[in-house]
């Protein structure tokens, strides 16, 4: 394939066949993309694949081609994943994101190589890597405070204390930006998990090859099983999938395919999913990260308690 | 509290001749001969119009339909007057005057003077409050007890505290600028009419919106009072047009092209169908829809205090809250004792005239929605739960139900996953703390639940896991401006109330 020819351009290697001068060289091991279900790597289970080239018109690798079986799979993983993680301290989300942040610093060759397989410049590749890298953290940062901010003690004229937070929505899936192979997953999927959600994320179609390399960073980040799954495929045959499941509570949508919007806003009224659509944004820019990100994705939770002896009357029961 | 507990005095003239016992609870008699007066409400200072039309830009306009519909009173099925038919010229009428209205002064208005006319309305409800309480009891059905203490007061409140934020909204979503939507269509139920009606507008003008209104057609009275209200506080024409009629009506609305925002409130079918009409557009959409609340009473709860919560919490207005709690679940050990008391508390309650300050239960709101309630009665029996209704009279014209309660409901019956939106109480038993959250976790609805307890951890324990927008602990159906208000799941999204109701109607 394309791939090893760029990589190994000193050998002589060509599709059909090899020449006599390999022989003693070593084969380079060759990466299988396969997908990221409840903290297991599985391949599609339709068998499908597509290959993914880059602009040079380059096979860079098989890519599993995901089905409707793996969205129902990803799904019951996220659900399972939901209770616990949704649980877990605001704190204790946090430096997990962070130790993702931390993996993904270690790992920052890897992902610039892909960056750059996938035609994006050297230059580029490693602020795309250092952005992402900083976003998690700045995401890290804000697993416990944007209960604080967004939170409020509500002064009712009635004997009670009363108050609201943000809860995790629960399940979300979410389509990644097409235009970026990893910033745009990664600020997809930071304000979702800080949030206390779990999700399914459909990565780049055009440039998948970091989302699978991104999965092994999180699988040794303490990342729960089934918190963060990530799938490749097509969005034409998934964003429907992820509209119409029945246990999923909203879908984030990074494009701007009218088509797309609508399958998703029409077939997410079955369940009253909430759709959030995030058209026009420069992941690059600051643009890209924002705590109301994590808004989008959280319920308001209001509760009352009677205060006995409040002001001159009883309690309010 | 909208229902209260008034035969106290005479239960304790009862208490030296109890007879039977059960479970070590005295039974207690109701046939004593005590009889409450008639303590009606006077209606002679009610002014009613034969027939109101449509306010669209600042003027009551004939509607261009020529067609009008009655509304009647529920509680006698007489006709109170009839209201205008909006056809689609009409609507489009309306949403071309809140444009205008939009774009010629309201978003360009400080806030401090928005904040101004919202105020007026509000003190201007305070002023006309007995009128609008009856006049809402009058065309809805519910008691005036709770027109007068619960939904006038609870609208004047909503006005005022939203008028408060209309120069402060740069305060309200840190490093942000909100900007308003435009055009708000904003549709609302014959539950809470005037409320439902403060809960959409206030807000809306309060974050610089325009909007069109279209109440219920059962209950449209108080919302053209209103009208009349909004005509006379001097706020610009357009900026509020109440536009009545059926559910083609509000479908027009919601699919006309010149509105920025679909505010809904009602039933969970229609908020879907909502959802998939304006699918593809960049139409705003909050969703307040309906709900099945499961009402926890752990063993250690007050269970007097737990008992008038179960009352308050599902006759409140007849049943017709979504957030009503019509599930009930009781931990067995305290199971007949709670029963017991439940059966003994629901005969008290009296069913009758709306107006009558004694009344606890007022009309159920029109003859089509107590068909669904007996439907579900008889679905109820059907599917083998035992039915329980108090023995009270019912007035023999006007829409009626007594309170019914269904105990040995099993959690797939109908009766328990549906919203029945009437008097009928689904009554199940737990022993653990995790049966009993996986049980009222496992519904489509997530708009409120109770839980009554003494036991300050196992509160937050059960506030935590309900997946619910509003949690009341140790009450029942409270509600209040600052106090944000909507559900998760398929009871909806955005937030009405407090601060967070702001962002249904502002551009971050």
């Amino acid at each position: 394939m394309g791939k090893l020819e760029a990589k190994n351009s000193s050998f002589s290697i060509s599709e059909n066949g090899l020449e006599k001068q390999v022989t003693n060289a070593r084969v380079e091991v060759l990466k299988t993309y396969k997908i990221y279900i409840g903290g297991q790597f599985p391949r599609t289970e339709s068998g499908r694949y597509y290959v993914a080239k880059n602009n040079r018109g380059e096979q860079l690798a098989n890519v599993c081609l995901s089905s409707r079986k793996d969205v129902r799979d990803a799904v019951v993983a996220a659900r399972s994943a939901f209770k616990g993680w949704s649980a877990r301290a605001a704190f204790n989300r946090g430096q997990i994101l962070y130790r993702i942040a931390e993996m993904l610093e270690g790992r920052k060759t890897q992902f610039i190589e892909e960056l750059v397989q996938q035609d994006v410049t050297k230059s580029q590749a490693q602020k795309e890597v250092n952005l992402s890298i900083d976003r998690l953290i700045w995401y890290a940062g804000w697993c416990d405070k944007y209960q604080q901010i967004f939170g409020t003690v509500n002064p009712v004229a009635s004997s009670h204390f009363n108050f609201s937070v943000p809860e995790p929505t629960g399940v979300v899936a979410a389509i990644a930006p097409q235009d970026s192979s990893l910033l745009g997953l990664v600020s997809v999927i930071a304000p979702i998990i800080a949030g206390g959600n779990t999700c399914i994320i459909l990565a780049s179609e055009t440039k998948p090859l970091c989302s699978i390399t991104f999965a092994e960073v999180i699988n040794s980040s303490d990342v729960p099983a089934g918190v963060i799954n990530i799938l490749t495929g097509k969005v034409s045959e998934l964003a429907t999938q992820f509209a119409a499941h029945m246990d999923v509570n909203a879908v984030v949508y990074c494009g701007d395919e009218n088509t797309i919007q609508k399958d998703l806003q029409t077939k997410g009224a079955a369940n009253v999913k909430r759709i959030i659509v995030h058209k026009d944004i420069n992941w690059l820019s600051d643009q890209g990260q924002s705590p109301y990100f994590i808004l989008d994705t959280e319920e308001i939770k209001t509760t009352w308690h009677p205060i006995e002896n409040i002001g001159s009357g009883g309690g309010g029961y | 509290m909208p229902v209260k507990t008034k035969k106290i005095k005479e239960q304790k003239q009862l208490s030296s001749d109890q007879k039977g016992k059960s479970n070590g609870i005295p039974k207690l008699k109701f046939n004593s001969g005590w009889e409450y007066a008639p303590a009606p409400e006077s209606t002679s200072h009610i002014q009613l119009k034969e027939r109101y039309d449509l306010f669209i830009n600042g003027k009551f306009t004939k509607p261009s339909s020529g067609k009008y519909f009655e509304t009647i009173n529920p509680a006698t099925e007489e006709k109170l007057s009839e209201v205008a038919e909006a056809n689609a010229a009409d609507v489009d009428k309306a949403v071309k005057a809140a444009r205008s209205a939009y774009d010629r002064y309201w978003k360009k208005m400080p806030g401090r003077e928005r904040a101004k006319y919202i105020y007026r309305i509000s003190r201007m409800i305070q002023e006309r409050a007995r009128e609008f309480a009856v006049i809402e009891s009058l065309d809805g059905g519910k008691t005036i007890r709770e027109s007068r203490d619960v939904d006038v007061p609870l609208a004047a409140n909503h006005f005022f505290y939203y008028a408060g934020w209309a120069d402060k909204l740069e305060y309200a979503f840190p490093n942000r600028n909100p900007q308003s939507l435009g055009v708000a269509g904003q549709i609302i139920p014959w539950n809470f009419p005037l409320l439902m009606a403060a809960w959409k507008i206030a807000p809306a003008l309060a974050a610089g919106n325009t909007l069109i209104l279209k109440p219920a057609e059962t209950t449209p009275l108080t919302c053209l009072k209103l009208a009349e209200i909004i005509q006379e506080s001097g706020l610009p024409e357009g900026v509020v047009n109440i536009i009545t009629g059926f559910g083609d009506t509000g479908a027009m609305l919601v699919n006309h092209p010149g509105i920025d925002k679909i505010a809904f409130t009602g039933s969970t079918e229609v908020g879907k169908i909502i959802q998939r009409a304006i699918a593809g557009t960049d139409k705003k959409l909050t969703l307040e829809l309906g709900g099945k609340a499961a009402n926890i009473i752990f063993e250690d709860a007050p269970l007097d205090q737990a008992v008038e919560g179960i009352i308050n919490g599902i006759y409140f207005n007849q049943g017709h809250v979504c957030c009503a709690g019509s599930r009930l679940f009781v931990q067995e050990s305290v199971y007949n004792t709670v029963l017991r008391k439940l059966k003994d508390r629901i005969e008290t309650l009296i069913v009758g005239d709306p107006l009558d300050k004694n009344t606890d239960i007022g009309a159920i709101n029109s003859k089509s929605q107590l068909d669904v309630i007996n439907k579900y009665i008889e679905l109820g029996k059907k599917e083998g739960a035992e039915f329980y209704q108090s023995g009270c009279n019912v007035p023999g014209k006007g829409f009626f139900c007594r309170p019914t309660i269904f105990t040995n409901v099993a959690q797939s019956n109908r009766i328990a996953q549906e919203e029945i939106f009437g008097p009928v109480l689904a009554i199940q038993t737990f022993r653990t703390d995790e049966e009993v959250i996986e049980k009222a976790n496992n519904t489509p609805y997530g708009l409120s639940a109770g839980v009554w307890t003494d036991k300050g951890s196992k509160i937050f324990n059960l506030t935590t896991k309900m997946r619910a927008g509003v949690i009341w602990a140790n009450t029942y159906n409270k509600f209040d401006p600052t106090s944000p208000f909507g559900g998760y799941k398929e009871s909806g999204y955005g937030r009405e109330g407090g601060l967070h109701g702001l962002a249904a109607y502002s551009k971050l």
